[in-house]
């Protein structure tokens, strides 16, 4: 298997001397699902932001689909490496002022430069994989959160991207509307996508991830596979924080 | 309490707002009829006799009193759109340098704005007029190609020449607004939550393409409010024109005062235009605003 994300040592510190991330090393193979797990402010959201250069880091190395990003790595480069990976966030974050079909159109016309037709038609093509074509029309504050964090999910893959990287998809839905997400997540890693997603969500955890990384205080605590992690975790933390959140 | 005790003292206030008002009434026509000059409009139409540096129409000493408040209220109403334009152009680069990525441009605008928010507009407009406008020794200040021409008579922009009074009041009152304004563009933008930055960004669309398409169409209503309370400021600031020479609609109406001793009259013309003037910019900005809410659903 060929690596497509490489983290050597990656090092961030806020002030006070504060460590965000320590020392973070992992890679991650094509076509596998890496869920990261830890307790709030240890670092999950930030290691996941510094994948795609929302977050700079201090130290260490970054290789994204053999991309180098070091830490005085400039613009241009994070923004390559924006182009070809895809990114979901907590809050959704569509575009309010955009109908559901421009806010996924707006990147593949602007950075690919793709003409509009071909671009409506591969955002519509996304919409139905999503199960929600009929809103295209629509804006955003018009759907409910569930099909809101699928659009964003839709305009997140309509890059072609070949990392998708989730930051707490379904943590700002209703209890009701997490299972829809989470089975378009599941739908996609079937399909091969590579992912990294930071969840609370365990039965997703278990059925689809190849990997769960645990991490507290910006240290990876472990890095082994769902059976182990949720039988049998090695590190006393690790068994804590899932004795917290069962 | 209850509802007819409320309706009570509702009553009582009325009668006694009715009441302060028609002891000022009273007082006013006792003292218009000591004075014999009574109230009515009929001086309107009397030659005003005095000459007037500028008007953009023809006008001469001859002309009406009320020929001459309309030269003054043309006078104004030149100031303010001009003014208008220039302080949201200066004011919105202002603004978008002052939240821009160049620390360089963050620190400067920061200190535009806090020297001209922190002193008054007063001494502003006396300090370009008599320090920058009349102080320029040459024929010319500055001088491109004959387009623009700026000396102490005033500027000279593509063959149209405007006084020194009327420029220096155009850069006072433009200098002036643009710092409030640019603190507003400020706000605006900044009231468009962070993660829509990071959206943008994460999709690899560039910081000038996502300023353009996502964040300045969702800061646009919030600055119409504060843009709204800015130009009606100017409008009425606009008035100080008096301190420096301008012949402004007020700067005429105290001329008149001098001459008939109408001031009632002419503080009720006064009133009444700035009152619709102003009335006038905020209809305008309130359709623009309906238009802006429109095009969002």
């Amino acid at each position: 298997m060929k690596p497509i994300l490489t983290a050597k040592n990656l090092t961030k510190s806020y002030a006070k001397g504060i460590l965000a991330l320590n020392e973070v090393s992992f890679t991650l193979d094509q076509g596998k699902v890496l869920v990261v797990m830890g307790p709030s402010g240890s670092g999950k959201s930030t290691l996941i932001r510094t994948i795609n250069g929302l977050e700079t880091f201090d130290k260490g190395e970054l290789n994204v689909l053999g991309i180098k990003i070091s830490a005085d790595s400039d613009e241009r480069k994070i923004q390559k490496v924006r182009r070809r990976v895809g990114m979901v966030f907590q809050q959704f974050n569509l575009f309010p002022h955009l109908s559901i079909l421009e806010n996924i159109t707006l990147a593949p016309i602007q950075v690919q430069k793709r003409n509009k037709k071909e671009a409506e038609e591969y955002g519509m093509n996304l919409l139905c994989q999503m199960g929600i074509e009929s809103h295209a029309k629509k804006y955003p504050g018009q759907l409910s959160g569930g099909e809101q964090q699928r659009v964003a999910i839709a305009r997140s893959l309509a890059l072609k991207p070949e990392l998708l990287l989730f930051d707490e998809p379904t943590s700002a839905l209703d209890p009701e509307r997490i299972n829809e997400v989470l089975d378009a997540m599941r739908r996609l890693a079937d399909q091969g996508m590579t992912m990294i997603v930071v969840t609370h969500e365990i039965k997703f955890a278990k059925e689809v991830s190849d990997q769960v990384l645990f991490i507290d205080s910006g240290k990876i605590l472990e890095i082994s596979s769902p059976e182990v992690f949720f039988s049998n975790a090695s590190h006393e933390r690790s068994r804590k924080f899932l004795n917290q959140i069962n | 309490m209850s509802k007819n005790k409320k309706i009570f003292f509702q009553i009582l206030l009325v009668f006694a707002v009715l009441g302060f008002l028609g002891i000022l009434i009273n007082n006013l026509i006792i003292n218009l009829t000591r004075t014999g000059i009574g109230f009515n409009f009929n001086w309107l139409t009397k030659p005003a006799s005095f000459s007037l540096a500028e008007h953009p129409l023809p006008y001469s000493p001859s002309d009406s009193y009320a020929w001459a408040l309309f030269m003054g209220w043309m006078n104004s109403l030149k100031v303010i759109i001009s003014s208008l334009v220039l302080a949201t152009c200066i004011g919105t680069l202002i603004g978008f340098l002052r939240v821009g990525k160049n620390s360089f441009f963050r620190i400067i605008t920061a200190g535009y704005i806090t020297v001209i928010r922190q002193t008054p507009l007063l001494i502003q407009l006396m300090c370009w007029y008599f320090v920058g406008f009349l102080s320029i020794r040459n024929n010319s200040f500055l001088n491109i190609t004959n387009i623009l021409n700026i000396s102490n008579k005033g500027i000279e922009l593509f063959g149209f020449s405007f006084s020194s009074e009327f420029s220096a009041l155009l850069v006072g009152l433009s200098i002036f607004s643009s710092a409030f304004i640019a603190e507003v563009i400020r706000g605006g933008i900044q009231s468009v939550p962070l993660g829509q930055w990071e959206a943008f960004r994460s999709l690899g669309i560039s910081e000038k393409h996502g300023f353009i398409k996502i964040i300045i169409p969702q800061a646009l209503p919030a600055f119409i409010p504060g843009l709204t309370s800015q130009y009606l400021n100017l409008a009425k600031n606009s008035t100080l024109a008096i301190a420096i020479g301008y012949a402004d609609i007020y700067a005429i109406n105290d001329t008149i005062i001098n001459q008939t001793g109408r001031a009632v009259e002419c503080f009720i013309i006064l009133l009444c235009s700035f009152l619709i003037l102003n009335l006038l910019i905020t209809k305008i900005m309130g359709i623009i605003d309906k238009s802006i809410m429109k095009s969002r659903i």
